[in-house]
């Protein structure tokens, strides 16, 4: 009975292809939209967690002030670090890799006559470990350079094509404001980060020299560290915020006047604004799939009108109420499960076209393919119900007699 | 339920269909329309009964009782000792599904379907499997005579060969009325003969009950008997050779 049910639905809907296909061009559009974002937000939420990984997973970042506040926040008003703090956390907080003190400011970067704003960063060789950055030419500081406050520098690939172009800048002297530094070493590209920062536009020099010859201060702007392999960062950030409130002498109840960020939280924080993302342009394919849904009952009205005459021969000689109900609703729900094939078909073709345009990963999500479409067999059947029960209720006599 | 009249049919002597005071109005107040004024009608198992009358005069509405299409305002229906009155919309679909064959004067076939899936409908309803549906099928086309036509589709079939079609269609069940509205008035008269000659061929042959309704005397003449209805009444009745009493 369901065979030939079925079968009766697929010749219908062949009788009428062009019909049919603008019917379910609703649930096409609706579902392909759905696997596009969803497939599409999923790429980019793993390119995004990739990219946090390169910048050290295991990476944790200690600042004064708390946490995003912005300018004239608390960031102002607490004190900054210094070196001792730097080696008290060394020396006290258990699991660390690599600690590297880091301040920062943007200065223009002259060579002959070109120039190029960036950012400047004084930092110890430490700074490359926790970040998991080698160099692509050159060398690191030695320790008498980094003892001293030499005026020596380590570009970032960006810097090094802007202030040379092809030529090489090994040996070279660069200006920074007004300390000349010769260029020892050049880093790999590390590219951008998901926030669009290009990562390689900048400029290191020893944190000594950044201090006596740029900040005018001992300051230290912020600690990197990096946490051993195995080692929770959770439990690092506990003890680093332990020992600051100690250094610091915060009492009990007080809040922190620092904030230690830790990569996972930026993780969490980027994935969840994909989230939202994804779960917004859900709600506008769900909207468009009400619509196809609409489509589909509309089309199946005109259908049972169409075949009121039909209808009232099956009735006449047996078929039941049900019978004919359910010849309809698998007509609908056969047409809306087309239409949710067809949608992830080309949903997934929109999402490779749209993955390579914004060079995002391309990964396959089964369950959502599945989830669409089964939804798409539901909207058939929800929207299908209405039709199919008015063609089981038409009386066979008045069927008959339609024209 | 089976197409074969069951015991309690056979204690019923022999009636089939047994009309008490069947009153079918439509419409209510001043609207009202007296379609049947109170019939009473018995139909013996292997009758041929012709229907004839006036358009208005209730015929298609005693048919579309007869054929538990329509239920009667009042008055009690009995088909083969089942009160009809008093089935529900689903006992009726059953009983047109078993023991009720239907042959109209427009066809009224599928059409975009063969010859041979119009014929296996019924069957499919009876939840017949493929295969036997098809043998009973064939077997049916064979009898109309039209077993080579079985792929044709009805626009492909002259108005003859469609009606046979249907015939088939309404014998594939083995029913134990079948119900003919003027299965004649769409035909030329070679092609009314046949389908005649047809009807009375499963009468005879196959004891099967016929009621036909029609407005041509030659038709009716094939039939055991025959009723005028004029105005909701039955107006007069005749034995075939008889006068009109």
């Amino acid at each position: 009975m369901i065979r030939e049910t079925l079968l009766l639905a697929l010749r219908a809907i062949r009788r009428n292809v062009l019909r049919s296909s603008l019917t379910i061009l609703g649930i096409v559009i609706g579902v392909a939209s759905v696997i596009a974002m969803v497939t599409l937000g999923g790429g980019a939420t793993a390119q995004v967690s990739s990219e946090i990984a390169s910048l050290g997973s295991n990476m944790l970042q200690v600042r004064p002030g708390q946490g995003f506040h912005g300018p004239g926040g608390a960031r102002s008003a607490a004190p900054s670090f210094d070196r001792k703090d730097v080696e008290a956390i060394r020396g006290q907080v258990y699991g660390l890799e690599a600690v590297a003190p880091v301040s920062t400011a943007g200065l223009q970067a002259v060579s002959g006559n070109r120039n190029w704003s960036t950012s400047v960063l004084g930092t110890t060789n430490e700074y490359f470990d926790v970040r998991d950055w080698p160099l692509g030419s050159g060398r690191i500081f030695g320790e008498g350079e980094l003892r001293s406050g030499k005026a020596v520098c380590i570009l970032g690939t960006t810097v090094g094509r802007e202030l040379f172009g092809d030529g090489d800048p090994l040996g070279a002297s660069i200006r920074l404001e007004k300390l000349a530094c010769t260029v020892i070493g050049i880093l790999a590209s590390k590219g951008q980060t998901s926030f669009g920062q290009d990562q390689d536009d900048v400029v290191i020099i020893p944190l000594r020299t950044f201090q006596r010859r740029i900040a005018g201060s001992t300051d230290v702007e912020a600690v990197y560290l990096s946490a051993l392999d195995g080692v929770s960062t959770t439990s690092v950030k506990q003890d680093i915020e332990g020992l600051m409130r100690e250094r610091r002498r915060i009492a009990e109840g007080k809040d922190d006047d620092f904030h230690v960020r830790d990569m996972q939280e930026i993780v969490t924080a980027l994935t969840g604004t994909t989230r939202v993302l994804t779960a917004l342009l859900g709600a506008v394919a769900a909207v468009s799939l009400l619509v196809g849904g609409i489509g589909i009952m509309n089309i199946m009205l005109v259908s049972v009108t169409e075949r009121t005459r039909e209808i009232g021969i099956r009735l006449a000689i047996g078929a039941l109420e049900r019978d004919v109900l359910l010849q309809f609703l698998i007509e609908a729900v056969v047409l809306s499960s087309f239409g949710g094939i067809f949608g992830i078909l080309f949903g997934l073709l929109m999402a490779l076209a749209g993955a390579r345009a914004m060079s995002v990963p391309f990964i396959l999500n089964p369950g959502i393919m599945v989830v669409a479409f089964l939804f798409s067999v539901a909207i058939g059947v929800a929207f299908g119900y209405f039709p199919a029960r008015r063609a089981a209720r038409l009386d066979p006599i008045d069927a008959l007699r339609h024209e | 339920m089976n197409g074969r009249p069951d015991a309690a049919a056979d204690a019923w002597n022999g009636v089939l269909v047994a009309f008490s005071g069947i009153v079918k109005t439509y419409g209510m107040g001043d609207a009202t329309v007296h379609a049947l004024r109170g019939i009473d009608l018995v139909i013996r198992r292997g009758e041929f009964l012709a229907v004839m009358g006036p358009s208005g005069s209730g015929k298609s509405t005693c048919m579309n009782i007869l054929g538990c299409l329509d239920t009667p305002t009042s008055g009690t229906y009995l088909f083969q000792g089942i009160d009809v009155g008093a089935l529900s919309r689903e006992g009726r679909a059953l009983l047109r599904r078993h023991r009720l064959g239907f042959v109209f004067q427009g066809f009224n076939l599928l059409n975009q379907s063969s010859a041979l899936e119009n014929v296996e409908l019924p069957l499919i309803y009876r939840g017949l499997q493929p295969r036997e549906r098809r043998r009973k099928a064939r077997e049916a086309l064979e009898a109309v005579g039209l077993l080579d036509r079985q792929s044709h589709t009805p626009g492909e079939l002259s108005g003859g060969q469609q009606q046979r079609v249907a015939i088939a269609r309404a014998m594939v069940i083995e029913p134990a009325l079948l119900l003919a509205d003027e299965p004649t008035g769409n035909l030329d008269s070679g092609s009314s003969r046949e389908i005649m000659e047809l009807l009375t061929a499963f009468n005879e042959d196959r004891g099967i009950t016929i009621v036909m309704v029609t407005h041509d005397g030659n038709m009716a003449a094939y039939a055991n008997r025959t009723i005028h209805f004029l105005d909701g009444r039955i107006d007069s009745e005749v034995q075939n050779g008889d006068e009109p009493t």
